[in-house]
This record gives structure tokens, sequence and C-alpha cells, in this order.
């Protein structure tokens, strides 16, 4: 976890801030409190930033790509800068991108994480997740976020994209550094950033990819056309970036999440463990309850959203796990409930952004749970206060240590 | 009873196949259609509407 750089958050409605301790321990409580008093926060950190709760605020924005764009969708102490590719192609299409070249740059990626294109990869995901629980057998505590969930999308996104899978700690590096050491100053991030290491190794990739072309999503896009046109090699790099850190967290946080949860509730535990049948609702649920995701967004033109100011080059974040945890569109948005029916969540965003790999990510989801819980039907926390969380706007367990029961 | 989908809302969230893959399927790009005309076989009304209800997008609608 990054060190705490800014001063301690008194008041949420008028000063927040979403790398501090207590929304990094626990944002449910604030979000709700929230929900109920100021429903879009501001705060001066970060150069000026709203917070809307509200399910409805955080659709109508997500729908709203006029007045913000996806220019930038981390909010740090950078915007960026005149430097920076312009809108609305942005660094890292499609997620950077705003229409018209959002739809192109999406397109591209869709057909290869397409439903059908996703199961055929879950036989690979299956075998991965039991060499996971092999290595781990008999011992009695497990680190079910170490040793387990950051795993599994880490190493299927490397072999998608056919990267060596020996370079699984350098991409985890990779990851940390763009999401999780947000709390830094300008320059201590530069220094990390526009040293180029990211760029560097991924050109290598692509270079022995362009010398030896491969059955894989590199030389899929490699070899992609726009227009006739084959891609810029900025475009390619920034998606297979976008790739490696949408992908590799996220998946992450929403299996140790879902770990966590069942740790602390026998009863779910024990009925997801006998009915299998149950599987895709709790997924669906789970994502609900413990959406890892947060986006951001930047004014793009002076907009008014419920008489909140907001100024053109504000940022704007936007917490899909907030939306999902509203009373107004979820009954009981609290508890969790695995056979809830209705469940319009919003864990992958809303509108054109959606989430390009919630196929995958929801296979990886349930195929972790299904052999972890075929493995161990049984287990609990070791120590609920030594569950550690990440910073930042994806949110999930980093250290989980488990008892394994019986 | 029919389902529809909204092309232009669905953003392939793909909740309704995966609810309901007897009356919606995906295309390459992952957005869905309703099979069948959107014509809901007797039996499968609940389903319908858990599709119905399930959508992200609210794009899918039902009609008698
Ligand atoms: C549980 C896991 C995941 C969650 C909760 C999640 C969440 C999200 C969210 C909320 C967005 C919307 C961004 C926005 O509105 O600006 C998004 C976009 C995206 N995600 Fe995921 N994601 C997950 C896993 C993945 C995986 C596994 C991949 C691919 C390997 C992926 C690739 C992408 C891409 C490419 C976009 C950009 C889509 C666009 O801008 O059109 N995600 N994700
Ligand atoms: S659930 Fe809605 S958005 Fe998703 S594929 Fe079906 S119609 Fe499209």
């Amino acid at each position: 976890m990054s060190s705490q750089k800014h001063p301690p958050v008194v008041d949420w409605a008028t000063d927040f801030d979403h790398t501090d301790s207590e929304w990094v321990a626990d944002p449910y409580p604030i979000w709700d409190e929230l929900r109920r008093t100021c429903p879009v926060a501001h705060s001066d950190r970060y150069g000026g930033t709203w917070l809307p709760v509200r399910h409805e605020d955080v659709a109508a924005v997500a729908y709203d790509t006029e007045h913000f764009t996806s220019r930038s969708v981390v909010v740090s102490e950078i915007r960026p800068g005149p430097d920076d590719p312009p809108a609305p192609i942005g660094l890292a299409p499609p997620i950077t991108s705003d229409p018209p070249f959002h739809a192109v740059a999406r397109r591209l990626l869709l057909p290869a994480f397409s439903p059908k294109a996703i199961a055929a990869l879950e036989p690979l995901t299956r075998d991965l997740c039991r060499e996971l629980l092999d290595a781990t057998d008999g011992q009695a505590e497990i680190d079910a976020a170490v040793d387990y969930a950051r795993h599994i999308p880490l190493r299927v996104i490397i072999g998608m994209l056919g990267f060596p899978q020996e370079d699984a700690d350098i991409f985890r590096r990779f990851v940390r550094m763009v999401l999780e050491d947000v709390d830094q100053s300008e320059e201590e991030r530069q220094e990390l950033i526009v040293a180029g290491e990211i760029d560097e190794y991924i050109d290598a990739r692509i270079a022995e990819h362009q010398a030896e072309p491969r059955n894989d999503l590199t030389t899929y896009l490699l070899e992609a056309e726009l227009d006739g046109n084959k891609l810029e090699l900025d475009h390619v790099r920034g998606t297979m970036i976008l790739l490696m850190i949408a992908g590799i967290d996220t998946t992450w946080s929403a299996i140790g999440a879902s770990l966590w949860h069942l740790a602390q509730h026998p009863d779910d535990r024990k009925r997801l463990a006998t009915d299998p049948g149950l599987m895709p609702s709790a997924v669906e649920e789970l994502l609900r309850a413990y959406a890892p995701v947060t986006m951001a967004r930047l004014v793009a033109e002076d907009f008014e959203l419920h008489g909140c100011p907001m100024k053109e080059g504000d940022w704007l974040l936007l917490p899909f796990p907030s939306a999902n945890r509203d009373p107004e569109m979820f009954p009981d948005a609290d508890e969790v409930i695995l056979d809830r029916a209705e469940n319009r969540h919003a864990a992958f965003g809303l509108g054109i952004h959606r989430c390009v790999g919630s196929n995958l990510a929801r296979m990886e989801l349930r195929v972790a749970l299904e052999e972890w819980l075929r493995r161990h039907p049984a287990f609990e926390l070791i120590d609920p206060s030594a569950v550690t969380w990440s910073a930042g706007q994806v949110r999930g367990p980093r250290t989980l240590p488990v008892r394994i029961l019986g | 009873m029919h389902v529809h989908v909204d092309r232009e809302r669905c953003q392939g969230h793909n909740r309704c196949y995966a609810l309901a893959p007897e009356l919606f399927d995906v295309d390459d790009l992952g957005n869905s259609f309703e099979l069948n005309d959107g014509v809901v076989p007797p039996g499968l009304e609940e389903k319908a509407r858990l599709a119905v209800a399930n959508c992200p997008e609210r794009a899918i609608s039902m009609s008698e």
C-alpha cells in the first residue's frame, strides 16, 4: 500500500480522498452517508474532484460522453498534458477514447472477448486453478489473495497475449505502478512512468511477434486493420498495456473479495459448495456487492449536476461499487443475497465503455470459486485484521490469510 | 409474449444470453439479439422476465 502523503480526511462531503486509509479499509459507510446527505461530493484534492454516489447519477455521467471525457480514467496529481495523445484517442484505446474513435478501437477487441471466444478458455483456466491449489495442498493456512487469486487473471492474460509466463512478476509491478501508487507527488510518478519501462518491455514483445507471428492476441492486434491500414504502433502498445492493467488487478480483486466474503459467511459458503446451480446468480451478486472498480472522467465542458458547478478539467470519480449499493436500486443493498433474482448491477460499467473483459472476468471468477470450493469447502479468516486492501480505484484484498478447516 | 433487444442500447453485458439462451443469442462482437423473432415459447415467460430485469442497460423490452 502506498504511504499516506495527504492529510487524513475529516469531512467526506467537502474534502474526500479515495486514497485515505478510512476509504481504503471500508468505503461503504462513507458512500452510504454521502448518499443520504450529499450525493454529489466535492474535494479540492487532486486539483478538484467530484464524487456522485447514487446509481442514477453514476449512470447519467457514464452515459454522458459529451460533458465527460475518458481521456484520463485514473485520478492522480497528473492530468493529461499537451504532449499526451489528444482526444478522442487518448493513451490507451478504447478506455481512454471518446466517440467517435472509441467505437472503432473497441470493435477491434470485442471478438476476442465475446462469450463464445471466452468459453474456449475455460478448460485452461480450470487447469490453472487446480495447479495453484495443488501447490498449496496440505497447508493448514493459505494466503488466498497472494497464493491463489492473483495468479489466475495474470496467467490467463499473459497466455492470451502470448507473453512468457516467466514474466508474471514484471507484469505485477507494472500494474501496481499504474493503479496503486497514485498517492505520490507528481515528480515521483513522472520518474516511474516516463522512464518508459513499460513501453520498452511491450515493444520488445511486439518485435518478437513481428519477427514470428503467432496465434495470439498480440499478433491479432498487429495484423488488425482500420480502414485498410494497420494500427499505429502506439495504439497497439496502448491497448496491450490496457489489457494488462485492466484485466489483472480487477479480477484478482473480485476473486479475493468473494473468498473474503465466503470465509466469513459459513451459510453462504455451504450453500455455494453444495449447490452448483446457485453459482451464476452468486457470481453476479458477489460482483455487485464487492465491485472492485471505480472509474474516473475529466469534465470536458462546464456542466451542472444537481446544482454542482463542474468546471472543464475537474476530475470526477465514477464509483460503480457505490452505485451497486444504492438502496433505491437494490433492496437490502448492503446484504449479500446469493440468489438475488433481479440484479442490474454496474460492476462492469454502463454505456459505451462496458468492460470488454466482462465475459472473461466472470468466467475466471466462477471457475476460481468452483475449484476453490471443490478443494476447500470449509475455510475461515485467520485474523480479520490481517486482511489488507489495495489503495486506489481498484479495490480488493491484497493479503487474505485463511485457515483450511476439516 | 415477445422480447426485443434495442441494439442501440445493448452494450453486450451478456446477462440475457447467460440467463435465457433459449431466447437470446450473441453476435461475434458479443452484442445480443432475440431468437425466434422474439416470440417467448410457453414456459419461458419467467426467464424472459428475468432477462429484462437483469439487463444493466435496460435494453430489453417485453410485450404481449
Ligand atoms: C472483475 C473484473 C473486472 C471488472 C470489475 C472490470 C471493470 C471495468 C469497468 C467498470 C470498466 C468501464 C470503464 C469506464 O466506464 O470507463 C471496464 C472497462 C474495460 N475493461 Fe474491465 N473489468 C474487469 C476485468 C477485465 C478484464 C479481465 C479485461 C481484459 C483482459 C478487462 C478489460 C477492459 C477494457 C479493455 C475496458 C475498456 C472498455 C472500453 O473503454 O470500451 N477488464 N472494466
Ligand atoms: S443484458 Fe442487455 S446489454 Fe447485455 S447483452 Fe443482453 S441486452 Fe445487451
